[in-house]
């Protein structure tokens, strides 16, 4: 193909012009107008941010901080050991690839569907509850399994510990397998192996599915949504529902706030990580 | 490798995994064994028979949703999503082989595109459209077309704003495909085409293309599947129709009966055939190539 590439190329820019950078620079933009109740009037003011800075908000930031953090720890730690063990101790190719698609196949399921499977198991009645009462384990129903905080973390490591699994493992298997033995004939105890060869040479997975996980959680609306029973508060609900009543202009303002959050978070996990490097 | 004694580890992440797909499916198969559930059953074990009822209710439509219409519009949109994002992830795969100004800048858009939080897209969508509605009001007052004012509501739409909330989210996954593929790829096929006469559309057609089918094949079984399941970037951007995750979302709260279920059971079948047509096509493709 002699074709110029900036030719080629064009339409792929085009979209990200027209649907992500320009909506991004608009909602910049917009986050300082004013709103009546029908339209948007432009106009500089700072007054959505200082009306986003309110006790209410920050709980609902710290809220949604202590989902993220619950979350991270849960798919990292899962989504390590998951890895590891297809990695390290999985040996032939074909059962690797067998248990990995194993993995992936309930992925193809819409996160919705995912959500509400948990409906039969922990609701009031649900298998979980009957099966503790049948053992005379309870009494009465446990009433914080379904539509919880419980059942949102639950949701979050079930929809998304595959976003840590896939690069973990790709670092994993990275790995020259000389260097594992050199630590094992060096005399390390198998925890010292994966705490000072494995780990760090993971480093490029964990970050990016932290990023994943991390910047899913943050966002999220429909989750919380869900399993939450539309009764707990979250900073991508915020959102969501100002901009259903037609508030863009603060929701504009939440939105560059979590976005600069968000991308706090990442950056500070990416200098956590060079330092380690460096040390 | 080793022949030795599997360690204790072994066992304990065994376990780990173990559990871990149960966690994953244990769930699903409940949900896909209660959608069969009988007439007089509920959202919960037991069983009270064995039925399609709730099937029917569902094509019936579930109160004032019509879930045969959202599930067309899914397809369709997620038909259109797929073929663009062949195209244009094919077009930027090909470009970025070769150099071009502004490459890096497009390359950390699409990785930034991908892990921005949706909510965020979804409202920067929405929120241009509006402004281009206002705009393109004011322009419709201003020449005194009053019958095309009153006519014309908003330019949101599946195959506007959505289609391009949904090829935020498709394309960087598409381009990423294509740059693993070509990292691949070996030039010494063209170069003998080339040497053999072969002009560039022709080195691309029976050279490069039979080739990559398979990938592409591939990154367009993502944009579908993406499509079909995205709810967060087109919440805010989408106008008056909404795509079927989107009335799923609003069932979850207003449907109390298995029919939820059976809708459940029904757009993981139309996965699974994407995914079973999609492996078939790889395999026809390398077959043919290996003909």
């Amino acid at each position: 193909m002699k074709a110029p590439a900036t030719l080629q190329a064009t339409p792929f820019a085009l979209v990200f012009l027209l649907f992500l950078v320009l909506p991004l620079v608009l909602v910049g933009v917009v986050s300082f107008w004013r709103a009546s109740d029908y339209e948007l009037i432009p106009a500089f003011t700072l007054q959505n941010y200082v009306d986003v800075f309110n006790a209410t908000t920050a709980r609902t930031y710290l809220s949604t901080l202590k989902f993220c953090v619950l979350v991270w720890a849960v798919t990292l730690l899962l989504g390590f050991a998951v890895a590891y063990f297809l990695a390290f101790h999985v040996k032939s190719v074909g059962a690797q690839t067998l248990l990995f698609i194993l993995c992936t196949v309930p992925f193809w399921t819409s996160n919705v569907i995912r959500m509400i499977s948990w409906v039969p198991l922990l609701g009031r009645n649900g298998l979980v509850n009957q099966g503790l009462q049948a053992l005379n384990i309870i009494d009465s129903p446990i009433e914080w399994l379904l539509f919880s905080d419980f059942s949102v973390v639950l949701a979050f490591v079930h929809l998304y510990t595959m976003f840590m699994i896939v690069p973990i493992f790709n670092s994993m298997m990275r790995i020259d397998r000389a260097l594992i033995e050199a630590a094992r004939d060096g005399g390390a105890t198998g925890w010292q192996t994966v705490w000072n060869v494995v780990v760090p040479l993971s480093r490029t997975g964990i970050v990016i599915g932290s990023i994943f996980v991390i910047t899913i959680v943050m966002g999220d609306f429909v989750t919380i949504g869900v399993m939450g029973g539309q009764q707990i508060a979250s900073v991508g609900k915020i959102i969501q529902v100002q901009t259903s009543y037609l508030q863009f202009p603060m929701a504009a303002a939440n939105a560059v706030i979590l976005l600069a959050v968000t991308l706090m978070m990442i950056w500070g996990l990416t200098r956590l990580v060079d330092i380690r490097k460096e040390l | 490798m080793h022949v030795d004694k599997r360690p204790r580890s072994f066992y304990a992440l065994a376990a780990v995994f173990g559990a871990f797909v149960l966690f994953l499916y244990g769930p699903m198969i409940a949900i896909f064994v209660l959608s069969f559930q009988g007439p007089e059953g509920g959202l919960t074990f037991p069983m009270r028979g064995v039925s399609l009822h709730w099937f029917g209710k569902l094509w019936e439509g579930m109160g004032v949703v019509d879930v045969a219409a959202a599930f067309r519009r899914s397809v369709a949109l997620g038909t259109v999503v797929m073929l663009l994002t062949v195209l244009l992830s094919l077009g930027a795969g090909l470009a970025f082989r070769k150099r071009f100004a502004g490459s890096g800048v497009l390359f950390y858009t699409s990785v930034a595109s991908l892990i921005m939080p949706s909510i965020v897209v979804s409202l920067g969508i929405g929120l241009q459209f509006r402004l281009v509605d206002t705009a393109f009001k004011a322009v419709l007052e201003s020449v005194g077309a009053a019958g095309l004012l009153e006519g014309y509501g908003t330019a949101m739409g599946l195959y506007t704003s959505a289609l391009g909330a949904h090829l935020t989210w498709t394309l960087p996954f598409g381009l990423l495909i294509m740059l693993a593929v070509f990292n691949r790829f070996n030039p010494a096929f063209e170069e003998a085409a080339a040497d053999l006469g072969a002009t560039p559309w022709q080195s691309f057609r029976h050279v490069v293309l039979p080739l990559i089918a398979p990938s592409l094949v591939g990154v367009g079984m993502f944009g579908f599947t993406l499509s079909w399941d995205e709810i967060a970037r087109t919440s805010q951007a989408i106008g008056d129709v909404n795509t079927l995750p989107l009335e799923l979302q609003g069932l979850t709260s207003t449907v109390t009966t298995p029919a939820i279920y059976a809708l459940g059971t029904v757009t993981t079948v139309v996965s699974f055939v994407v995914m079973g047509c999609t492996l078939a096509l790889v395999k026809f493709l390398g077959k043919r190539r290996g003909a």
